[in-house]
């Protein structure tokens, strides 16, 4: 079992509350997953020409030092800001060569520090404990932005670390959280290391994810990707997808995973439970539904 | 009458008074269910209660003689298991709402999602909406009535349950069949419709339920075992 908590902002004078509204979400879901808890934060949109990338460390970790590193091998950076153990590094990047290359820098040179995003708006904080601690370890409530998700873990195939723990990125600013199991994860975790796809744990949401990159790096649009992930992953899942201008649910033919839907003229949602969406002001008056089987809901910035 | 706030006030607390033998004739109101789980579960008396707001998994499980209305939505497992009494949902209910149910009548005046009536053994359950897939799997016996339409593989599987259904069915499951109309079919059809307050023409449903040839194994089938 899992939780997933998703809020996107249709009226942007909201945009102030969005750490603290999707908190308070995402704390009725800590029964489902109080395993590790992550969210997905999509804000402070950076100028052209750069790319923003998160990044994940050990608890001592000493950002001036990776800093220094990294000002020294390959990245231009513009900043580095730094947020518990993690950080979200702000670096020059002229053209799509160039972020891969700051990419693959920081995987070879860096470790133990891993990358949890990529992208120009997307920041992505989780983080093994109960949501709550993770929420006050990364200051979620104060974060503004346009649209957020969130993910409380209750690990079923895979071990509890904070590598194993959700939202997975999915490409430049996407994301995915996964409520559910999938059976044939192992045989697609083969199949997409040969395409060249890199994978940092056995979880089966982690493949999902990677198969969506993959899909996407193919040329496909994230909805071509997503209904070709019908076809192709088999198991339960309610998949909430992160983009950069919104968010797409997606939940399998079987459908015993639970999800609802909710909107009104200032937001929409999604969570696990309607209990979520019941923190958030205007939800006694919202249009809510369950999300049928094998649809794809999405919502973007005209 | 006596009010519940569930913004402050546990649902095992409100349960427990579902409880006792002294909740038998009140009426109890219960406002800010905010999604909470087994709000009115294991009722066991002639209590009236009204929820007002949408209601999580599990509402009204177990119920026994009590009448228990939700003026919201309900999540999955509305009135699992039910023994008697009556449960009516005014908005939708999520999946395998009546879900082995043994008596009672569970309206829902929306919609239901997949897997409604589920293994059903004994309860009345009218959708005034429609139903998703797998619906009335396995079962046994009571009466599903669907006003809208149905989602795949309606009946499969089905024992001695009688479904009617004014819409059409995706698909049938395996061993699901419609069989005719006849008087007493539009009787109690018409009874039930009567009870729930759903107001439908009995001759624009159709019946289906169990060729019963999954009754005794088939001998010719062996070689596929």
């Amino acid at each position: 079992m899992c939780g997933i908590v998703g809020l996107y902002f249709k009226n942007p004078e909201l945009e102030p509350q969005l750490g603290s509204m999707l908190s308070d979400m995402l704390i009725q879901m800590t029964d489902r997953g109080p395993d590790s808890a992550g969210v997905a934060v999509y804000r402070d949109p950076i100028q052209n020409r750069a790319v923003k990338i998160t990044l994940q460390g050990p608890d001592d970790v000493d950002w001036q030092s990776i800093s220094t590193k990294l000002s020294d091998g390959a990245a231009d950076v513009i900043s580095l800001t730094p947020l518990s153990n993690h950080a979200v590094l702000i670096a020059k990047a002229a053209d799509a060569a160039q972020v891969d290359l700051t990419v693959g820098w920081v995987e070879s040179n860096l470790a133990p520090i891993k990358i949890t995003s990529v992208g120009t708006s997307i920041e992505i904080f989780k983080e093994k404990g109960l949501p709550d601690q993770v929420i006050q370890k990364f200051d979620i409530r104060s974060m503004q932005g346009t649209h957020a998700l969130g993910h409380t873990r209750m690990a079923t195939e895979s071990a509890v670390t904070t590598e194993h723990s959700h939202p997975f990125s999915t490409g430049l600013d996407l994301c995915l959280v996964h409520n559910g199991s999938l059976s044939n994860h192992n045989q697609w975790r083969e199949k997409l290391r040969k395409e060249g796809i890199r994978f940092q744990t056995d979880n089966d949401s982690e493949v999902a994810a990677g198969y969506l990159t993959w899909r996407l790096g193919q040329g496909a649009s994230l909805n071509q990707a997503l209904e070709s992930a019908i076809k192709d992953l088999d198991g339960f899942y309610t998949f909430a997808v992160g983009t950069k201008d919104g968010f797409a649910v997606l939940r399998d033919p079987i459908a015993c995973k639970p999800a609802v839907l909710a909107e009104t003229d200032d937001w929409v949602a999604m969570s696990s439970e309607f209990r979520a969406i019941a923190q958030l002001p205007g939800s006694d008056t919202a249009r809510i539904w369950e999300p049928d089987p094998a649809k794809i809901y999405s919502w973007e910035k005209a | 009458m006596s009010e519940f706030d569930l913004a402050d006030s546990e649902v095992r607390v409100l349960n427990q008074v579902l409880h006792d033998a002294g909740s038998t004739g009140q009426t109890i109101s219960v406002v800010n269910p905010g999604g909470k789980h087994n709000v009115a579960a294991g009722a066991q008396f002639d209590t009236r209660v009204n929820i007002h707001g949408h209601v999580g998994y599990y509402c009204a499980g177990m119920n026994k003689n009590a009448t228990i209305t939700v003026r919201g939505n309900a999540g999955p497992g509305l009135a699992e298991n039910m023994m008697s009494g009556s449960v009516r949902v005014k908005g939708n209910a999520s999946q395998y709402c009546g879900a082995t149910a043994h008596g009672g009548l569970l309206v829902v005046e929306g919609n239901a999602a997949a897997r409604c009536g589920i293994s059903m053994k004994g309860v009345d359950i009218v959708v005034g909406g429609s139903i998703g897939h797998m619906s009335a799997f396995m079962a046994q016996s009571g009466r599903l009535v669907i006003c809208g339409d149905a989602g795949e593989s309606l009946g499969d599987s089905i024992y001695e349950a009688r479904i009617y259904l004014r819409g059409n069915a995706e698909s049938l499951g395996t061993d699901c069949v419609e069989k005719p109309m006849r008087v007493e079919h539009v009787e109690e059809l018409r009874a039930l419709l009567d009870q729930a307050g759903i107001d439908h023409d009995p001759s624009e449903f159709k019946r289906y339920g169990s060729a019963r040839k999954l009754y005794n194994f088939q001998i010719d089938n062996v070689g596929a075992y």
